[in-house]
C-alpha cells in the first residue's frame, strides 16, 4: 500500500487577463506521495468536475521536463521546492502530510495570466524570432568533423542549450528580467562557429526585443540560476553583456 | 551612442562604470585616513594640498557628478524594474539559498549611504572645502575656532563623540554590504566574468571590501579610543 498524505491547497483562481484573481482553499485527502504534483492537480480537477465546479487550468506537455510548458510558482519557489527539476518532475513525496500548498502563477508583466495558473509566454518566442537562430541554406549535409570544435566549448554550448524556456528565471527574479534566458540562447550559438557569423546582430537585435517587451534589467542577484531547472549558469549573463556591449563599441 | 541610455545593459553600464570610479574614491580615501594615524601633520599635509584648490574642487565636482549618476541611474533602473516585474506580489516568496541578502537590498543601503554621506559632508566637506570657497580662513569647532585646513583637528573632534563613532561603523557596514555585491556584479556587468572569474570577483571583492571598510573602522575607532584614553587632546572643544 502507497503511502498517503492528506494536503490543504491554495490556488490562484483568475478568469481571464482582465478579471480580479484571488486564491481559493481546497483540500485533498488520500494523495499517494508516489503522485507528480501535475497528477495531484488532475485529482483535484476531477473532483471539481465532479462536483459541477471549474477545473484549475495550468500549463502542461510532455510531463517529462523538457518542453519547457509547465510552470506554478509553489510555495515561494518556480517548479517547487525540489532542485534542478521542472514542475511536472515534482512528486508529493516533498510535501508533508497536513501542509499547505500555495499555487500561484509566474508573476511578471512579461507574462500576463491567461487563466488561472496559465500565462501568456509567447514574449519569449518573440525574442528568439528577433534572432536566436542561425541563418542556413539547408543543402548537402556537411561532414560532422569538417569544423572542429574543442570539447569544453562545444560542452558549455550545450549547457546553453538545455535552457528548456520555461521562463522560471524570469519568475524568479525580483525585477522580473529575462537575462538569463537570453543569455542561454545567445551563448548557445555564439560560442559556436557557426552562430559566430551573426553573433553582433543577434546580441543587439534579441535585447531590443526583450527591452521592448518590457522586461526588466539584471541587478546580478543570481535567483534565476538557483530557480532555474536546468541549471542555466548566470556566467552566460556576462558573455550577453560581452557580446551586446562588443557589438555596440564595433558600430 | 544612444543605446547607452536607451538599453537596459547599457543602463547597467553606466551603474557599473560609476560604481567602478566611486570604489576608487574610496581606495584613496581609506589610505588618506590611514595617513592620520601615523602623523597627523603629514595628514594636514594632504588636507593643505586639496584644500579649496582648483584640481580638488574640480574633482569633488567630478566625484559628485559620479554620485549623482549613479543614484539617478539606480533610482530610474529600480522604478523600471519595479514596473517590469508588475503589480501582482507573491503570496509566498522565500529567498533562494545561494542568493545573497545584500544582492536584493542594494538601493536601500545606497539610501542608506547616501543619508551618512550628507552627516559626514556636514561635518567635514562643509567646513572645511566649503568654508574656504566662502573665503573663510577660520571655523568654529566645539567652543573653539580651528583652520579649516587643519584635517586632523576636525578628525579628533568629531570621533570624540560617542554617537559619531556608532553612526559612522554602522554606515561602513551597510557600504561592505553594497560593495560585497557592487564589485563583482560591476565586473559581471562589464562582462568580464565567466565560469571561473564570476567566483574569483566575488572573493577579490570581498576581500577588497572587508580591507577598505576595517581601514576607515580602524581609523574611526583610533580616535575615538585616543579621546578616551587622553581627554586633553580635545580638551579645547568642549
Amino acid at each position: 500500500m502507497d503511502k498517503t498524505i492528506n494536503i490543504k491547497l491554495k490556488i490562484w483562481r483568475q478568469k481571464g487577463p482582465k478579471y480580479q484573481g484571488a486564491f481559493k482553499d481546497y483540500s485533498l485527502d488520500g494523495v499517494s506521495v508516489d503522485t507528480s504534483f501535475l497528477e495531484m492537480l488532475d485529482i483535484l480537477n476531477e473532483t471539481l468536475i465532479n462536483k459541477g465546479e471549474e477545473p484549475v487550468v495550468f500549463d502542461h506537455d510532455c510531463r517529462e521536463g523538457i518542453c519547457g510548458m509547465c510552470s506554478l510558482y509553489v510555495n515561494g519557489h518556480p517548479h517547487g521546492p525540489d532542485e534542478d527539476v521542472t514542475t511536472c518532475q515534482l512528486h508529493m513525496r516533498k510535501f508533508k502530510d497536513g501542509e499547505t500548498i500555495t499555487v500561484e502563477p509566474w508573476r511578471s508583466a512579461g507574462f500576463p495570466v491567461i487563466r488561472d495558473l496559465m500565462v501568456d509566454r509567447r514574449a519569449f518566442d518573440k525574442i528568439i524570432q528577433a534572432g536566436g537562430y542561425v541563418s542556413v541554406n539547408t543543402g548537402g549535409v556537411p561532414d560532422a568533423n569538417a569544423i572542429a570544435i574543442p570539447k569544453p566549448i562545444a560542452d558549455e554550448a550545450m549547457d546553453a542549450a538545455s535552457c528548456i524556456g520555461c521562463g522560471a528565471c524570469v519568475a524568479a527574479c525580483k525585477n522580473g528580467s529575462a537575462m538569463l534566458f537570453l543569455s542561454a540562447k545567445v551563448s548557445q550559438l555564439a560560442l559556436l562557429p557557426q552562430g559566430k557569423v551573426e553573433a553582433a546582430t543577434r546580441a543587439k537585435n534579441m535585447v531590443a526585443k526583450m527591452d521592448e517587451l518590457g522586461f526588466g534589467a539584471c541587478t546580478n542577484t543570481g535567483a534565476c540560476e538557483v530557480e532555474c531547472p536546468k541549471s542555466i549558469s548566470i556566467s552566460n549573463i556576462a558573455r550577453l553583456n560581452r557580446e551586446f556591449l562588443k557589438a555596440k563599441f564595433n558600430d | 551612442m544612444s543605446w547607452l541610455l536607451n538599453s537596459s545593459i547599457g543602463r547597467k553600464l553606466i551603474m557599473s562604470v560609476s560604481g567602478f570610479f566611486l570604489v576608487f574614491f574610496l581606495i584613496f580615501h581609506a589610505t588618506m585616513n590611514m595617513v592620520a594615524v601615523f602623523s597627523e601633520d603629514a595628514y594636514n599635509t594632504i588636507c593643505g594640498l586639496l584644500g579649496a584648490n582648483w584640481y580638488a574642487v574640480a574633482g569633488t565636482a567630478v566625484l559628485g557628478g559620479f554620485v549623482a549618476i549613479h543614484f539617478i541611474y539606480a533610482l530610474l533602473l529600480t522604478l523600471q524594474n519595479r514596473k517590469a516585474r508588475g503589480n501582482a506580489n507573491y503570496a509566498v516568496s522565500v529567498r533562494p539559498s545561494g542568493v545573497e541578502w545584500a544582492s536584493q537590498n542594494m538601493f536601500v543601503l545606497g539610501i542608506i549611504i547616501v543619508g551618512f554621506m550628507l552627516l559626514h559632508f556636514s561635518q567635514f566637506w562643509y567646513k572645511m572645502m566649503f568654508t574656504e570657497l566662502m573665503g573663510h580662513h577660520e571655523v568654529a569647532l566645539g567652543t573653539s575656532t580651528v583652520s579649516p585646513k587643519d584635517g586632523a583637528e576636525f578628525v579628533k573632534f568629531y570621533f570624540s563623540h560617542l554617537w559619531v563613532v556608532v553612526a559612522y561603523l554602522i554606515w561602513y557596514v551597510a557600504l561592505w554590504f553594497h560593495l560585497s555585491h557592487g564589485i563583482w556584479s560591476a565586473f559581471q556587468t562589464i562582462g568580464t566574468s565567466g565560469k571561473i572569474w564570476l567566483s574569483r570577483w566575488k572573493v577579490i571583492g570581498n576581500i577588497f571590501a572587508t580591507v577598505v571598510m576595517l581601514a576607515f573602522a580602524f581609523v574611526t575607532i583610533y580616535f575615538y579610543a585616543r579621546s578616551v584614553i587622553d581627554p586633553s587632546t580635545v580638551a579645547m572643544y568642549y
